[in-house]
């Protein structure tokens, strides 16, 4: 039988690959974008679990509002990154370095 | 199961928000169809439409509390104060953005328009009452200004600072969502009274602990905190300089408001879990901000580290917990915004024909070419040094008075030893301005700029003659909390 806690740790999973992706990666901005994604759904898989679990709707409507913003995110990180590429001409993560902290 | 609602709900509370949201689907419209000869139209309809805002808000009635959307969306004496605040720090980015992006040869109406879009989602980020709204407050707000950030986009600099921003943004929204869906997960509920009733100290176990450290990661990176602050000094120096004046002033307002809203607001029954978090970022703030500023040679890096150590003194509030603290949290904010915005003025003005300067050497002998301009600087400097009588003195003043009184005496001793270091590096800055080799003169200053400057100065350098009416405002938003 599969519970909660089978579908938490799947989630608990994807959300470390997703962080990690962003912080491992030292090759292509794209990885970081897929990785936010993971992450995002990662935590889908945790509100619909909730919400089949607790038997409360509000998990599903909190997960459909988290996949638009996704969306949208996600078009907003591709615009930025374009604009990047005109002026850098490469999107490798080494390359986004003109300011050093 | 909730009940469906076959009518209305209250839209009254709504008011500022919907001003907003429709005036600026005007202005879209209006910028769409009249292209590049819009830009003039846009910016004074954005202006107007955030001051008619701002006047809504402030005339709503003090002391009333309502809910509404199902109860997702709250009004109260907080929700007023930071909504005027967040209100007034886009108006003020508006005035000051204006010269700058002409001369920078960028001033489209996508600008204004971008600013009132994130305003709409600060507000809702203040007023949010449950977890699904603040979200959507803090993705609107978040996702206009990564675009801001990457505003000038022909620049290496900016489009680098919108994709540093938008990265490190992203995450922390998934740090956000995934700590908000473990406390949905183990209190059954988004909404924040629903999580006040189902939590207290002895059912709070490890799944909630989780999130709630989750939730204070991604508002310490929203209000750029230390450990969560890298993103900041490159994307304030990389953004267009009145971009950095924004970022530095209405997103702070709102980070902080959303992060009261969710310790005091959601989780004020569990605050053994957050406290030593909030201290330890806290004082994590007030030192980096104090010690790495020391080096900067660009006055918008200087001022980057300068807003992360002043979150860390607003955080001493938010850690002490008490009414007390709250009221020391909104009175730093206010004073915060006018230094900030007033020491945004000065910079944007240090131009000469179409250059603009932004080293810290270029202030040098300010004094004897701008004599005002020079004193002004001097002013906030020392105010932000936390110099008494200035206004500065007073933010400090009152949140290391509620640490006293909530027994968190290392928090307050550190603060006060960081704030003497800190002082060193503001205190160069007036030595440089007075002591050092003028430089040839820079151009008058722009119109907008000359209000931001003199409103700002007025709270700095008056504060303490007639501190009666902002006090009575934090009080009242403290109070409304508790």
């Amino acid at each position: 039988m599969i519970g909660l806690s089978h579908y938490l740790t799947v989630a608990a999973i994807l959300f470390t690959l997703g962080v990690l992706g962003i912080f491992i990666n030292r090759k292509n901005i794209i990885v970081i974008l897929m990785s936010v994604e993971l992450i995002l759904l990662a935590v889908n898989i945790n509100l619909v679990a909730f919400s089949t679990h607790l038997n409360d709707i509000t998990g599903q409507v909190f997960a459909l509002f988290v996949l638009t913003v996704a969306a949208a995110e996600a078009a907003i990180g591709l615009a930025i990154l374009v604009v990047f590429f005109r002026n850098r001409g490469s999107i490798a993560v080494e390359d986004v370095s003109m300011m050093k902290g | 199961m909730p009940t469906v609602h076959s009518v209305l709900p209250t839209l009254a509370p709504l008011l500022p928000e919907i001003i907003l949201s429709a005036g600026v689907m005007v202005l879209i419209l209006y910028g769409a169809f009249r292209g590049e000869k819009s830009v003039e139209g846009v910016n004074v309809g954005a202006l107007l439409l955030l001051l008619l805002a701002f006047f809504v808000v402030v005339s709503q009635a003090p002391g009333v509390k309502v809910t509404t959307l199902s109860g997702s969306f709250i009004q109260d004496g907080f929700s007023k104060v930071m909504k005027a605040l967040v209100l007034l720090g886009s108006a003020a980015t508006i005035l000051l953005s204006r010269d700058y992006f002409q001369r920078a040869g960028i001033d489209r109406f996508e600008f204004p328009i971008l600013v009132v879009l994130s305003t709409i989602g600060m507000m809702v980020m203040v007023s949010a009452n449950d977890l699904i709204a603040l979200y959507l407050g803090l993705e609107l707000q978040s996702l206009a200004l990564y675009v801001i950030a990457s505003f000038h986009r022909d620049d290496l600099r900016s489009t680098e600072a919108g994709l540093k921003y938008f990265v490190l943004g992203a995450l922390s929204s998934g740090m956000l969502l995934y700590g908000s869906s473990l406390i949905y997960g183990f209190t059954g509920t988004v909404s924040f009274p629903g999580i006040v009733s189902a939590l207290n100290e002895s059912n709070a176990g490890f799944g909630i602990v989780l999130g709630i450290v989750f939730v204070a990661a991604a508002v310490a990176f929203k209000m750029s905190a230390v450990p969560f602050h890298m993103w900041t000094p490159d994307v304030y120096e990389g953004a267009p300089t009145p971009v950095t004046a924004f970022f530095a002033s209405a997103p702070k307002m709102a980070a902080v408001a959303m992060t009261v809203r969710i310790f005091i607001g959601a989780l004020p029954d569990v605050t053994a879990i957050w406290q030593q978090i909030v201290v330890f970022i806290s004082i994590a703030s007030m030192a980096l901000g104090s010690f790495a500023a020391i080096g900067q040679r660009s006055i918008k890096r200087l001022m980057a580290y300068s807003s992360i150590g002043n979150i860390g003194y607003a955080l001493i509030g938010l850690a002490a917990g008490t009414e007390q603290g709250i009221f020391g949290v909104v009175i730093y904010m206010i004073i915060y915004l006018a230094m900030t915005l007033g020491a945004f003025a000065i910079i944007l003005s240090l131009r000469r024909r179409n250059e603009m300067f932004d080293t810290i050497e270029d202030l040098s002998g300010l004094s004897r070419t701008h004599p005002w301009l020079a004193f002004l600087l001097a002013m906030i400097m020392f105010s932000l040094a936390g110099i008494p009588p200035l206004a500065g003195f007073f933010g400090k003043f009152y949140v290391f008075a509620a640490a006293i009184e909530a027994k968190l005496f290392t928090l307050a001793v550190i603060g006060v030893v960081t704030s003497v270091v800190g002082a060193y590096y503001y205190l160069r800055i007036v030595k440089i301005m007075y002591f050092d080799e003028p430089k040839a003169p820079y151009e008058a200053m722009a119109p907008g700029l000359r209000i931001v400057l003199a409103l700002s100065s007025v709270v700095v350098i008056l504060f303490f003659v007639l501190p009666a009416p902002l006090r009575g405002a934090a009080e009242a938003a403290a109070r409304s909390l508790f």
